[in-house]
């Protein structure tokens, strides 16, 4: 029993840390395209803004630093996007894959060049890097049942990064419901010519929303290279911004149920860490490859069967083009 | 805002004489590329009056009005807001100056609230709480002045058209507008809305503010506004009293000649019955179902008429008897070949066994506007041998033979290399309807073909129609427009949520009748 306690609590720990960049992701892709802007870049923007954040962090030997470069170049790939689908009305899809292209190159092939490493960074340690918090008492309840490892181990003890994503999530639900800029983004993204006659610049607010995007996308992968990890690995994003985009449709773009769907698929996650190895009855041991397949597995099965009508805001991917 | 004193049924459409007018444009000019859309455009709109714009099709009415709301600039010209010449750099300065715009496509957010929609871009501050708080208010106060009741939690996709379009009045009213500007504001409503409509505009000008009203409609002109200003290509042509005018003199001035208002046509003789449909149900492409159980015939020389307000199943049936959709159940029965659930027909199968169609929205589904005028006007008929030998079109024949139609049917410029989306609407219909009727179909269905067609276009095209009814062939008629159902159908039917509410003969059926059906309401004399 008490085995099995501590499992739960080490599995939600776990789900803890691994889904701080999905909901910072999914969150950044909520804004988008609750402007009216698809962004399947999440993906790159999280790893470009990983390989940013190492680099910097690297050289400079400050985590701080490392962190607004991180958001610096997300924000900067995220403007790329906005001139070319805002400013210039192109395809979003197209230029969101073109920045997922460009970023996985340009990270491995420029630390290369800099740090001869194979395509990574070198190893930050020390102030280069962000480290858990431990809370008051933390060690002194420790032992205490029940209660003690869920505040040693849930509450206490985490990145800086996991508070913040969890805390952008009501911060979000208040900005889109509850204040002018939320309104405003709202309506661009469902009936942008409503915006328009209103007075209200379609281009600014889309704008906007994308710099949002890009300051997120930019923790999120600064966490990823200089606080869950120890730098910049290839590809190190491995599809996250793929998943929290899942996550966001899951959540139908809403703040709330999106931080759910980003829980359920690092839980997924976390399970399948503990499940490698682990013989089950019946079953015997099942093959790594397989496990790991499982949070992708699920991320088809919720899309396809289990979201029901997803309504995407209406204008959400269509540049907006005045008829007039 | 003081309530004026009721019962002094004074003329408040006569402006005091020296107030300056409202709005008055000077010299307006505007030129796109080579067309010049505004030419001198000059007249005044005398404050606390109900104005009127008539004019065709490209007659530069929209784009005056989008000077006035500031989208455009003008070339050269001046305009007046209360005697002063402003500048109108965009929507937001026009507000400024108080003008407001209700558009012909609403501007309203589906998924918010009344309330949301009328704060949109309108907000006290940063955040939301106070300017819903003050909306509210400002709202109760608003539909008390002017009768505009609406729920102001309701979102907006749960709201009937007329009241989408009370929101969009709403919404300028609550951005302080003295002059709304309501651009072609009855296109989609029921009379019964119209009248409602009208009694609010009536309420505003009392109150003192001041109503432009865009329209193609001779109709809305007489029975509402108090001055009319004609437009044609461009120019103004004509700037009257409304009760110094009539019908028949603005059509003229509209279009430069006469033209024959009411269509000439003898009594019907029906011959053998050509379509029978029996209790079909049909449903559309998200699965409603949107025709329910719904029987009639059409005899050869009749034109049947099928009234009701957008959206009714009209455009379902209509597909449904083309062979476009499905019918779920019930039988249909064309020249003795019967048709059902199991035993469908398709499109090209329905015009061999003698069907033409003009479909509604000829744009996306009677025509591909982006191709030459020559290949649209063969769409259908292209293994036609006279089109096509055995690998290649034959495009001398193809090119000759549309530009014979064109000349036929007056399609103007009559040029058939042209793409299809250069012609006007009257003149693209009629590329549709030489295509359709020249197969000498013994039914011909025709959805709205007078959709966004001038006058001289309408009088031709209800002239080609009359014509084939008395060449004895059938043709069943859908339109929103009651004006043409009145003037061509021989019978009418009326539909309402996919049902039929009654069917009346021409001789009975009159505007107010035929309205109320179309809310739904069940005569006693339905057939």
């Amino acid at each position: 029993m008490e085995e099995f306690f501590t499992m739960i609590v080490l599995i939600a720990d776990a789900t803890l840390r691994v889904s701080t960049p999905l909901i910072l992701a999914a969150l950044a892709g909520l804004y988008a395209e609750r402007s009216g802007v698809v962004d399947i870049a999440l993906e790159g923007k999280l790893l470009g803004a990983a390989f940013a954040a190492a680099t910097v962090a690297a050289v400079t030997h400050s985590a701080w630093l490392g962190l607004a470069a991180g958001i610096t170049f997300a924000v900067a790939l995220a403007m790329i996007h906005a001139y070319a689908c805002v400013t210039h009305k192109g395809d979003q899809v197209v230029s969101g894959m073109a920045i997922n292209i460009l970023v996985a190159g340009l990270g491995p092939t420029l630390a290369l060049a800099w740090f001869r490493q194979g395509g990574q960074t070198p190893r930050v340690e020390g102030g280069a890097r962000f480290h858990p918090w431990s809370w008051p008492g933390a060690e002194a309840v420790a032992d205490i049942p029940v209660i003690g490892p869920i505040y040693f181990e849930i509450i206490s003890g985490h990145n800086m990064f996991v508070y913040i994503a969890v805390l952008c999530v009501p911060l979000t639900a208040w900005v889109i419901y509850k204040t002018r800029f939320g309104l405003r983004l709202r309506a661009v993204g469902e009936s942008p010519e409503a915006v328009d006659t209103a007075g209200i610049s379609v281009d600014w607010m889309r704008y906007q929303a994308l710099i949002v995007t890009g300051i997120l996308c930019g923790i999120g992968g600064t966490y990823l290279s200089i606080a869950q990890n120890a730098g910049f690995l290839r590809n190190m994003s491995a599809g996250q911004g793929f998943i929290a985009l899942a996550a966001l449709i899951f959540g139908k773009w809403r703040p709330w149920p999106t931080m759910f769907a980003c829980f359920l698929f690092a839980f997924t996650d976390a399970v399948q860490t503990r499940l490698q190895g682990v013989d089950i009855p019946g079953i015997g041991i099942i093959p790594v490859q397989f496990i790991q397949a499982l949070p992708f597995a699920l991320t088809v099965i919720l899309l396809a069967g289990f979201v029901g009508k997803a309504v995407a805001p209406r204008a959400s991917g269509i540049p907006y083009i005045k008829e007039r | 805002m003081a309530r004026l004193v009721t019962g002094l049924e004074t003329d408040v459409a006569t402006p005091i004489a020296e107030a300056p007018p409202a709005l008055e444009l000077r010299g307006i000019d505007k030129w796109f590329g080579p067309v010049h859309a505004n030419n001198g455009v000059s007249f005044a709109v005398p404050r606390g009056s109900i104005h009127g714009i008539i004019g065709e099709n490209g007659a530069g009415k929209s784009t005056l009005m989008s000077i006035v709301y500031g989208y455009y600039q003008a070339d050269a010209g001046q305009i007046l807001v209360n005697g002063t010449a402003v500048k109108i750099t965009g929507p937001q300065n026009a507000l400024s100056h108080g003008i407001g715009m209700v558009h012909q496509h609403f501007m309203l957010v589906e998924p918010f609230t009344v309330l949301e929609n009328v704060i949109l871009g309108a907000e006290t501050g940063r955040i939301l709480a106070p300017s819903l708080e003050r909306a509210r208010a400002e709202l109760e106060r608003l539909e008390r002045d002017y009768s505009l009741e609406v729920n102001p939690d309701a979102t907006i996709e749960t709201l009937a058209v007329g009241l989408r379009q009370r929101v969009e009045i709403l919404k300028a009213l609550y951005r302080g507008a003295d002059i709304l500007i309501l651009d072609e504001p009855t296109g989609v409503l029921t009379p019964q809305e119209v009248d409602q409509l009208f009694d609010i505009l009536r309420a505003l000008r009392d109150q003192g503010k001041t109503v432009i009203l865009i329209t193609h409609k001779l109709r809305e002109i007489m029975a509402l506004t108090d001055n009319v200003t004609v437009m044609r290509q461009g120019e103004v042509v004509a700037n009257v009293k409304t009760a110094e005018t009539s019908r028949e003199k603005l059509a003229e001035l509209m279009v430069g000649r006469s033209v024959l208002l009411r269509v000439e046509k003898t009594v019907a003789t029906p011959g053998a019955e050509v379509l029978a449909v029996q209790d079909i149900s049909v449903r559309d492409g998200q699965g409603v179902r949107r025709v329910k159980g719904v029987s009639f015939d059409v005899r050869a020389g009749e034109i049947l008429g099928i009234a009701g307000v957008a959206g009714n199943g009209q455009s379902e049936l209509l597909e449904a008897l083309a062979g476009i959709r499905p019918i779920e159940s019930g039988t249909i029965r064309f020249k003795g070949t019967e048709i059902d659930a199991a035993h469908m027909r398709n499109a090209r199968q329905m015009r061999e066994l003698g069907m033409g169609h003009v479909p509604e929205d000829r744009q996306r589904m009677g025509l591909v506007v982006s191709f030459q005028a020559n290949e649209s006007s063969i769409l259908g008929h292209q293994d036609n041998p006279k089109y096509t030998g055995a690998i290649l079109m034959r495009q001398s024949a193809i090119v000759a033979d549309v530009a014979e139609k064109m000349e036929r049917f007056d399609v103007r410029p009559s040029n058939p290399l042209l793409r299809t989306s250069a012609f006007s609407g009257g003149n693209q219909q009629k590329i549709v309807l030489v295509r359709e009727m020249d197969q000498n179909p013994d039914l011909l269905l025709v959805g709205q073909p007078t959709r966004g067609v001038d006058i001289g276009a309408i009088e031709f095209i209800h002239k080609r129609l009359i014509a084939m009814r008395d060449q004895g062939k059938a043709i069943l008629l859908v339109s929103v427009e009651l004006d043409e159902i009145l003037s061509l159908s021989d019978r009418i039917i009326v539909m309402f949520d996919g049902g039929i509410v009654g069917e009346v003969s021409q001789a009975e059926a009159d505007e107010r009748k035929l309205g109320l059906m179309m809310a739904g309401e069940r005569l006693g004399a339905a057939a």
